[in-house]
């Protein structure tokens, strides 16, 4: 039973930690329909980048910290003006396949510029971890989960409240409509890359704090493709939840079918869930049920 | 237009060979094909054979997501159940290379088959998703499924032998990989100009226009899953066979990207664009390993940079060419003709 919990609460807050990076990919989604599979690529970056406003140039975390969400905007704009732009309504498979060549290239110049070798994290949180009591939280799943909820909970107040937000999910819900409120679709394009980077650069960081940073962290971006078809490519609240979903099935995946099949199971329980999910119910638990049937 | 280019009959419009120069030169390059090998140092001829896989798998991907209009992420598994199967049947059943090489290739359409499933219900983005997580899902077969596949230590394959000739060296095995690539080539480009063929294309560019049409959208979206995979399988086993071992590592995602940036850079529903592709993603990295060996001598530092670069340069590629000639190296091939078939007046 102990141990069922200790599974439970490390899925809650790997889980907590997904949703973040979902929300990456639904804030890109919902306003130009675009996968971004470059996601796990924008997540190394932005944990090499902090590591090396803290580690090279000795910033206090809270500098690296805001130094790397500057970085993270700055590359979403830089981006969408350069590549993105050009691809609005292109096919899918174009669409997919430069965000996937995108992410090629950038690995490939992050390994260059930092070179493939394994990283620990400075440590910038308090180690101890955390007495529930009945269990106890490692502190590097503590403070990942505190910053994912942070990000996530600044998200949908912005979305909520904020003159940006709204206009956000007015181009979201119709480009026409938004243009002639006089709201700039192709500004609101820019910055939907800027918080999908921010929200990919928060996570790099949080997932480098657990578990030290290499070139290959990055793969978690695709595990991510399951949290968001389940949630649904368009929902926020989706994001967060499947995030929790499917951070819980999998490590109870991994526990329960780990003899079974001789391990590796938690790394593929996701794309297992992923093909259910499709079969069962493409558009997700909280997805506009627009998809086009054959 | 070209000047006095005019057909008589349907048959004459739908030749493969349009006119007596093309087939001269056909004829001409395979002669090359024939001839070259007997000249060409054992690595050029390593990298001829893996251009003939290259060109056989992106041939096959091609007839899925070029004509047919379907995406998958995920054909480095076909090819891996092909290249596995094939070796099974090999070492296991004692199978003649000949016939566990087109098996391995029904063993792939049968996955296929079944990955093909979720393509009638769902399509684009969702379609991509459900081949990229079968990628993944066959990868961890191949490694935990000890019993069949050996895990990742792999199975050891003895070099093909038809009657008692062992296809053993660079140089016997590249007439092998020649055969199978014209034979996959001639298949192909007379599939695509059949029924089979139109109705891919019509299926691609409207699939309810042409299942109104009287096209079973069931039939013909499985069939060219199960033929893709096939030539993935088939593949993938020559390739098996040529590196005489195989492990999960030798098909990962990265393979499917590759084969999917051969078909886009190539040139999507060309087949003659995806021999362009396959030869042009082959040739880069190895011209690249070049390059940076060549460096090495100035910058010491230039050797450690070369995989990361050809990551780079290959990711470079599939956007540059996706912006800027979305068509491939098909088109800016027909466009060279087409300047000099009407040159000097082009209008």
């Amino acid at each position: 039973m102990d141990i069922l919990i200790q599974i439970l609460i490390t899925g809650i807050a790997t889980g907590g930690v997904y949703g973040l990076i979902a929300l990456g990919f639904v804030l890109i989604y919902k306003a130009t329909s675009i996968v971004n599979l470059a996601t796990g690529a924008f997540m190394t970056l932005g944990a090499f980048i902090c590591f090396t406003f803290l580690d090279n140039l000795k910033f206090p975390f809270w500098a690296a910290f805001i130094g790397t969400l500057v970085c993270a905007v700055l590359l979403g704009i830089i981006l969408e003006r350069l590549i993105l732009r050009q691809l609005i309504g292109e096919p899918i498979i174009s669409v997919v396949m430069v965000t996937i060549g995108l992410a090629i290239a950038m690995q490939g110049l992050t390994t260059i510029i930092w070179s493939s070798e394994y990283r620990s994290f400075p440590e910038i949180f308090p180690p101890d971890p955390l007495d529930l009591g009945f269990s106890v939280v490692p502190s590097g799943l503590l403070w990942g989960f505190i910053f994912a909820l942070a990000g996530m909970i600044f998200f949908l107040l912005f979305f909520k409240f904020s003159r940006t937000g709204v206009s956000m999910r007015a181009t979201a819900n119709d480009q026409q409509a938004a243009l002639s409120m006089g709201i700039s679709v192709r500004r609101i394009f820019a910055l939907s890359w800027s918080f999908g980077a921010l929200a990919a650069f928060v996570g790099g960081i949080v997932i480098g704090n657990m578990s030290g940073i290499s070139i290959y962290m990055g793969d978690i971006g695709l595990k991510v493709l399951a949290v968001i078809i389940l949630g649904g490519l368009d929902s926020i609240t989706g994001a967060i939840l499947g995030g929790f979903i499917i951070g819980i099935l999998e490590n109870l995946a991994g526990l329960y079918l780990d003899p079974i099949f001789g391990g590796g199971v938690k790394g593929v329980a996701p794309f297992f869930i992923l093909v259910v999910i499709l079969m069962i119910r493409p558009y997700g638990l909280f997805g506009k049920e627009e998809i086009e049937r054959v | 237009m070209r000047c006095a280019d005019f057909k008589e009959s349907y048959i004459k419009d739908e030749e493969i060979f349009q006119s007596l120069f093309v087939k001269v030169w056909i004829g001409v390059f395979f002669v090359f094909l024939l001839v070259f090998p007997v000249f060409a140092d054992p690595y050029v001829l390593y990298i001829a054979n893996m251009i003939g896989f290259a060109v056989i798998a992106a041939v096959g991907l091609n007839i899925l997501t070029g004509f047919t209009g379907q995406i998958s992420l995920g054909h480095a598994a076909f090819a891996g159940v092909g290249g596995y199967a094939c070796a099974i049947f090999i070492t296991r059943l004692n199978m003649p290379f000949w016939f566990a090489l087109p098996c391995g290739g029904f063993v792939a359409a049968i996955a296929g088959l079944i990955i093909g499933i979720p393509s009638l219900r769902v399509k684009g983005l969702y379609l991509c998703m459900a081949t990229l997580a079968s990628q993944f899902i066959f990868e961890f077969f191949f490694i935990h499924w000890e019993s069949l596949t050996k895990g990742i230590r792999g199975i050891n394959v003895p070099p093909p032998m038809i009657g008692s000739f062992a296809f053993d060296t660079e140089k016997s095995y590249y007439y092998l990989t020649l055969a199978v690539t014209i034979l996959a080539l001639v298949y192909g480009r007379n599939l695509v100009r059949s029924r089979v063929g139109r109705a891919f294309v019509a299926i691609r560019d409207r699939d309810l226009a042409a299942e109104i049409m009287g096209i079973s959208l069931f039939r013909y979206k499985l069939t060219a899953f199960a033929i893709s995979s096939f030539y993935a399988g088939v593949a993938g086993g020559l390739w098996v066979c040529f590196l005489r071992i195989v492990t999960p590592e030798h098909f990962p995602f990265h393979l499917s990207i590759q084969y999917l940036a051969m078909v886009i850079v190539g040139g999507l529903g060309s087949i003659l664009g995806s021999i362009f592709g396959a030869v042009f993603m082959t040739l880069v990295p190895e011209i690249l390993n070049v390059v940076t060996g060549n460096l090495r001598d100035i910058f010491p530092a230039a050797g450690k940079l070369f995989i990361p670069l050809k990551d780079v340069v290959f990711g470079s590629l599939i956007v540059i060419f996706l912006i800027f000639e979305p068509r491939g190296l098909a088109e800016i091939w027909r466009r060279i003709k087409a300047f000099f078939l009407l040159w000097p007046f082009s209008y």
